[in-house]
C-alpha cells in the first residue's frame, strides 16, 4: 500500500520535474547565451496553456490545438522580443528584471481581461485517457506517462541540438563569448532571436501540455517561474544539462514532501502539529534544498563550462 | 602613505561622486521633507482629505524603499526578496497585537531583533553569490517567507489577520488619529533619512559603495566586503522592517499577499522610478508609483494593463529616474 502510494508519488514528482525542465531549458538557455533576464518568462507559459484552451475548444482536437497554440505562442514570443526584449540585451539586469516585471502585470491583466479571472481547463484527448496498469494493484493515468515521454523527447532534442549541431556550437560559442562568435561573421541578432523564439516555444509548449491536469489561470506562470528560477540555480545557470537535474530534484523534493511530510513528523510530534509544520516545512522545502545546494555550491550542482 | 592607500584611492573617489551633484542634493531633500510636513495643513485648508491617507501610505513604502536603496543603489546589490522583511515586521505586530501587546516600545525590539536574524542568516547564504544568482536567491528566500505566512493559520493563514485595535507608543495612542500617523510616519521617514545618509557618507558606505565599482580593489585595501555587505544587509533589513510596522497599524490587516515576490518587484520599481542611489529618489518614487497607481485604479480595476506597459517605456526611454528628469530640468547636466 505504501509502496505504491510512494510509486506513484515518485512518478508524480518526475513528471512535475519534467515539466519545470520545459520552462526552466528556456530561461536558462536565454541567460545563458544572451545574459538575459526574462522574468516574463512565466508569462510565456501560462500563455502557452490559455492559448491551448481556446485552440482545442476552436478545433477540437487536442493535437492541432496544441499546434495551433504553439505557433501562437512563437508569434507573441518574436513579437516580444521586437518591440521590448532585444532593446534590453546591451541593459543591465536591473532594468531587464524592471521591464520584464512590467510585461507581467500587463499580461497577467490582459488574460484576465480576455479569459476572465475564474479557472479554465482542458478536456485530457481522449487518445491519452485511461490508465495504465504499471504493476499489481498501481494504476498510473496514460496522460502523465505521455507527459513525461514527451518532455524527456524535448529534452533529448535539446541535448542533440545544443551538443551536436553546428546551430548549437555557435549557441555555445555565443554563451561564452558573444562578441568573439560575432566578429567570426555569425550574424549574432538572428542567434539570438532564434534562442529566444525557442525559449518561448518550449515554456508554451509546457503550458499547453499542463493544460489538461492543472486548473488555467491567471498568474499560473508565476508560480512556476519562481519554481523554474529555483531550478536553474540549484542545477548552476547557463547549463541544460544543471536545468534538468535541477527540475528532476526540485519536482521530486516538492511532491514527496507534501506527501510524505506529515507522515514523518508525526513520528516526532502529535498530529495537529505535525500537519500546521508539515505544511510550512513543505512548501519551504525545496527552498531549503536550495539554500544548502548554494552554501556548499556557490555555483549550482552542474554549472555550465566556461562561466563562472 | 602607504602603496596601499594610493591604490585605493581612485576606487574611493569615484565612488564617493554621489548620484546628483553634491550641492543640490540636500536642497532638494530639504524641499522635499518641507512640502512633505505642510501636507496636513493643505489637507486642512481644502485639499482632499483622501490625500492624506494616499501620502501615509506612500511614507510607509517610502521608508522600505529607502532601506532598499541602501543595498540596492549603494551597494549595487539587487535584492528581489525585500518584501519579506516588511512582512516580518507587519506580521510580528499583528501577532502581538493579537496577543494583546499593543504597546510599540515591545513590538519594536521584536521587530528589529526578527528582521536581524533572518537578514543575517539569509544574506550569509545570499552574499556568496553575486549578479543574478543574488537577484534569484533574494527572491527565493522572499518566497521562503510568503509560504511560511500562507502556513500561519493560527494567524489568519492565507486569509490574514484582521487586526482589531493599534499599537500605541508609551502609553498615547499616536496611530489613532490621522493626522499624527502622518507626523509619526514622517519622523520615521526623516529619521530612517537622516541615518541612511550618515551610513552612505561614512567610510563604511564608501567602502560600501566601491565595492559596487571594484569589489577586488577593496578587499586588497584590507577591507572585508563580505561583511560590509551584510552589515548593510542587515541595517536594511531592519529598517524595512520599521515599514512593516507601520503598515500593519494602517491597513489593520496583515496577510501573506504583504510578501509576495510582486511586492518586492513593486519596491525595486520606486527606486528605479526615482532614480538609483539617490536616497530622496527613493521617497520620490515611492510617492510617485503610489499616486499613479491610485489615480489609474481610480480609471479602471484593469489598470494593470496600462501601468505595466508604462513601466516597460519608462525603463527603456529614461536613465537615472525621476531625479535626474528634476536634474535636467534644473538645466544642469551632471556627465
Amino acid at each position: 500500500m505504501t509502496t505504491s502510494l510512494l510509486i506513484v508519488q515518485i512518478l508524480n514528482g518526475l513528471q512535475f520535474g519534467i515539466l519545470l525542465f520545459l520552462v526552466a531549458a528556456g530561461l536558462t538557455l536565454v541567460f545563458g547565451v544572451m545574459d538575459f533576464i526574462n522574468l516574463a518568462h512565466g508569462v510565456q507559459y501560462m500563455l502557452g496553456a490559455y492559448l491551448a484552451v481556446t485552440f482545442v475548444g476552436l478545433t477540437g482536437s487536442f493535437v492541432l490545438g496544441l499546434a495551433l497554440a504553439l505557433a501562437a505562442a512563437l508569434l507573441i514570443g518574436l513579437a516580444l522580443e521586437f518591440l521590448v526584449f532585444r532593446h534590453l540585451y546591451e541593459r543591465d539586469h536591473l532594468d531587464q528584471v524592471l521591464a520584464t516585471f512590467g510585461l507581467i502585470l500587463l499580461l497577467n491583466q490582459g488574460v484576465k481581461i480576455i479569459w476572465g479571472a475564474a479557472p479554465l481547463s482542458v478536456p485530457v484527448p481522449e487518445f491519452l485517457t485511461g490508465s495504465i496498469r504499471l504493476m499489481d494493484g498501481i494504476l498510473y493515468p496514460v496522460y502523465r506517462v505521455a507527459l513525461i515521454g514527451s518532455g524527456l523527447a524535448v529534452g533529448g532534442l535539446l541535448w542533440f541540438i545544443v551538443e551536436k549541431t553546428r546551430t548549437g556550437m555557435l549557441l555555445r560559442a555565443g554563451a561564452s563569448n558573444a562578441s568573439m562568435v560575432s566578429a567570426l561573421g555569425v550574424d549574432i541578432r538572428k542567434l539570438f532571436m532564434i534562442v529566444f523564439a525557442f525559449g518561448t516555444m518550449l515554456a508554451g509548449f509546457a503550458g499547453a501540455m499542463a493544460a489538461p491536469i492543472l486548473s488555467v489561470e491567471p498568474g499560473m506562470g508565476d508560480t512556476v517561474l519562481i519554481l523554474a528560477f529555483v531550478v536553474i540555480v540549484v542545477g548552476g545557470i547557463g547549463s541544460i544539462r544543471g536545468a534538468f537535474v535541477g527540475a528532476l530534484i526540485v519536482g521530486l523534493v516538492d511532491t514527496l514532501g507534501r506527501s510524505f511530510m506529515n507522515d514523518l513528523l508525526r513520528l516526532f510530534m502529535s498530529a495537529p502539529s505535525a500537519r500546521a509544520t508539515g505544511a510550512a516545512l513543505s512548501s519551504m522545502l525545496i527552498y531549503l534544498v536550495m539554500a544548502i545546494v548554494l552554501f556548499v555550491r556557490p555555483e549550482g550542482l552542474l554549472p555550465a563550462k566556461g562561466r563562472s | 602613505m602607504s602603496a596601499e592607500f594610493a591604490s585605493i584611492r581612485p576606487a574611493l573617489a569615484e565612488a564617493a561622486r554621489p548620484a546628483a551633484p553634491p550641492r543640490r542634493r540636500p536642497v532638494v531633500a530639504i524641499v522635499l521633507f518641507l512640502a512633505l510636513a505642510a501636507m496636513p495643513l493643505a489637507v486642512s485648508l481644502g485639499l482632499p482629505a483622501h490625500w492624506l491617507t494616499l501620502v501615509t501610505r506612500a511614507l510607509i513604502f517610502a521608508i522600505a524603499a529607502l532601506s532598499l536603496d541602501l543595498i540596492l543603489g549603494v551597494g549595487g546589490l539587487v535584492s528581489f526578496g525585500h518584501a519579506a522583511f516588511i512582512g516580518i515586521g507587519a506580521y510580528a505586530t499583528g501577532i502581538m497585537i493579537t496577543e494583546g501587546r499593543s504597546e510599540a516600545l515591545l513590538i519594536l525590539p521584536v521587530i528589529l531583533a526578527a528582521c536581524a536574524l533572518f537578514a543575517a542568516i539569509t544574506g550569509a547564504v545570499s552574499l556568496r553569490t553575486r549578479g543574478v544568482a543574488f537577484i534569484m536567491i533574494t527572491l527565493a528566500f522572499g518566497q521562503m517567507a510568503y509560504f511560511l505566512a500562507q502556513a500561519l493559520s493560527a494567524y489568519g493563514g492565507d486569509d490574514g489577520l484582521t487586526l482589531y485595535e493599534r499599537s500605541t507608543l508609551a502609553g498615547f495612542k499616536p496611530f489613532a488619529n490621522r493626522t499624527s500617523f502622518y507626523y509619526v510616519t514622517l519622523a520615521t521617514l526623516a529619521g530612517c533619512y537622516l541615518l541612511i545618509s550618515t551610513i552612505v557618507a561614512s567610510r563604511f558606505g564608501r567602502a560600501l559603495r566601491a565595492a559596487r565599482e571594484n569589489a577586488t580593489r577593496v578587499t586588497v585595501t584590507g577591507y572585508d566586503v563580505g561583511r560590509i555587505r551584510l552589515i548593510a544587509y542587515v541595517i536594511s533589513g531592519m529598517i524595512a522592517g520599521l515599514s512593516g510596522f507601520l503598515l500593519a497599524n494602517q491597513t489593520d490587516f496583515v496577510s501573506p499577499a504583504f510578501i509576495s515576490w510582486q511586492r518586492s518587484g513593486e519596491l525595486i520599481f520606486m527606486v528605479v522610478l526615482g532614480g538609483v542611489g539617490s536616497l530622496h529618489g527613493a521617497i520620490i518614487g515611492a510617492l510617485a508609483y503610489l499616486f499613479a497607481e491610485d489615480v489609474l485604479s481610480g480609471w479602471t480595476e484593469h489598470w494593470r494593463v496600462i501601468f505595466g506597459p508604462l513601466i516597460v517605456l519608462f525603463v527603456l526611454f529614461t536613465r537615472g529616474g525621476l531625479v535626474g528628469i528634476i536634474g535636467k530640468l534644473g538645466g544642469r547636466r551632471d556627465d
